[in-house]
């Protein structure tokens, strides 16, 4: 079957179409320096806001307070449940149709809040997870120590947990720089495109779709690294455990 | 159930304290219930200052539980204890301070694995204590020199045989200035060969007159270090006294029959034809 494709297709239309060097060179430098550049910032962005607040809603899903448990589980089932499309469709023209505002710092609060209130949600059970992996002795000890609950979790249980959910972390991140592609429908000026639509754009513009082909391998640019310093940081932590 | 007491070599070890500022550990009618299942049925205890109790009995008896009431890792059904002559079962006691008194070696060592043994003296002493660093180290180093483990400094918990790694466990507990320690079957986990070392340390501070509650197995350990040894059955103390009386001559025909099925695995003692309770 595979054999039959590879001869059958059409090379010289493939790679005139998909990798047209002359094309992939009218690229660069900017897929590099605003379209890549802008990838990972918002990756971060979301990423690093997706953490904090969903370390935050796991150690509600945790409380001993009920109130805070039943917050924390309605924030993550509708974040979780809802497509990302839809919410940045919300932030970017419900938000602004409804309140007469745009919010307040643009360009980036939209992509911050987009990204990372749905990333805190799949974050937070991850988090969760890893807090509960850890075994209880770990708390108990702390605690026998004199160690408030709060020192128990900050110095002991989380550092302990983060190691345990690097690989699912990783995962999400990867996710989470795909979907950074869909920040394009907030609207976008030439400076803040990211990968995806420049590429799209760069489409339309040289009417060749081999600019797709380019940035979706500038993806890799980010996952492949990330993959190997995280593999790197897991076999560091193993040594320790 | 009929509790044996044992004939005391002292009036001190029978009387129960009336005020429970004497005691450096004072348990009064404590029970404990795990959902329907009670473990606790009525716990009266006490641990003197400078005293070495060991609590022997069956696994399930609720020797580990009683342990863990008293620095409230479990929260008593009912009943009241006090630790150095302070409730903490009174709702409004500051816990953490409490805790900070009372030094708890635990059977599976509970070491930090993501610290460095001296981080793993170090952190509760500054987090909790307060103290510098140098002064932290100092305590840490002191202590872990005490233990036979100032070559360990810098490694990690999972570098540690479990002697090694119980030891240090201890050297945790010791460098928050404890006035009592209690220890959960601190030997239990360890090969048979490293069981040595641990009980060595422990021998160790029973000398400098540490007040000492230990649930064990480890009866040749009991008979020699312990001023009293305390048996437990099902929720409850049996019988308790000198070590050589309580292992030597035991009175109550279930500790006899305890001991029998320890100090000679494979070999049940003679049933008592007077006594029901032994099938």
């Amino acid at each position: 079957m595979g054999l039959l494709i590879v001869l059958k297709a059409d090379w010289p239309r493939l790679s005139h179409d998909y990798f047209n060097l002359a094309i992939a060179r009218q690229l660069f430098p900017d897929i590099l320096f605003t379209a890549l550049r802008n990838t990972a910032a918002y990756t971060a962005m979301g990423f690093v806001f997706g953490l904090g607040f969903g370390l935050l809603l796991a150690l509600m899903r945790l409380s001993v307070v009920a109130p805070y448990r039943w917050v924390a589980n309605v924030y993550i089932e509708f974040f979780r449940g809802i497509p990302l499309l839809l919410w940045l469709f919300f932030l970017g023209y419900g938000v602004p149709t409804a309140t007469g505002a745009q919010l307040p710092g643009q360009p980036y609060s939209p992509i911050v809040l987009g990204l990372g209130m749905p990333a805190a949600a799949y974050m937070a059970e991850t988090i969760r997870a890893g807090i509960q992996a850890v075994p209880k002795g770990q708390a108990e000890a702390a605690r026998s120590l004199g160690m408030s609950h709060g020192q128990a979790m900050v110095s002991i249980v989380i550092p302990q947990a983060f190691r345990i959910i690097v690989p699912p972390l990783t995962n999400e991140v990867i996710l989470l720089t795909k979907d950074s592609s869909l920040v394009a429908i907030l609207g976008v000026t030439i400076g803040t495109k990211e990968l995806t639509k420049f590429g799209r754009d760069a489409l339309n513009q040289l009417v060749n779709p081999t600019p797709l082909v380019i940035a979706g391998l500038c993806y890799l640019i980010i996952t492949v690294p990330l993959s190997l310093v995280v593999r790197r940081l897991e076999a560091r932590n193993n040594r320790a455990r | 159930m009929k509790v044996v007491k044992v004939i005391p070599q002292t009036s001190s070890q029978v009387e129960v304290v009336s005020t429970a500022s004497d005691a450096a550990i004072e348990v009064r009618s404590l029970h404990k219930s795990f959902g329907a299942l009670e473990v606790l049925k009525g716990i009266e205890f006490h641990v003197d200052p400078g005293e070495v109790v060991c609590v022997i009995g069956p696994s399930g008896s609720g020797k580990s539980t009683l342990l863990r009431c008293i620095n409230l890792l479990e929260t008593p059904t009912s009943g009241k204890i006090w630790v150095s002559g302070q409730d903490v079962t009174d709702p409004d006691v500051d816990i953490d301070a409490v805790r900070r008194s009372i030094g708890m070696v635990f059977q599976q060592f509970n070491l930090f694995p993501h610290l460095s043994v001296l981080e793993n003296l170090t952190i509760a002493q500054r987090r909790v204590l307060r103290r510098s660093r140098s002064e932290a180290e100092a305590v840490a180093r002191a202590n872990l020199e005490r233990v036979g483990l100032a070559d360990k400094m810098t490694a990690y918990p999972a570098q540690l045989s479990g002697g090694q790694a119980q030891r240090a466990a201890i050297a945790r507990s010791l460098s928050m200035g404890p006035d009592l320690m209690l220890f959960d079957e601190p030997t239990s986990a360890l090969d048979p060969e490293l069981v040595g070392d641990v009980l060595e340390v422990m021998r160790g501070l029973a000398a400098e007159g540490m007040t000492m509650m230990v649930v064990t197995h480890e009866m040749s350990f009991a008979r020699e270090v312990a001023d009293r040894v305390v048996f437990m059955d099902d929720g409850i103390i049996l019988e308790e006294g000198r070590p050589e009386a309580v292992l030597g001559a035991p009175q109550h025909p279930r500790t006899r029959d305890f001991l029998a099925r320890v100090l000679n695995p494979g070999h049940r003692a003679p049933p008592l034809a007077s006594d029901p309770t032994i099938a």
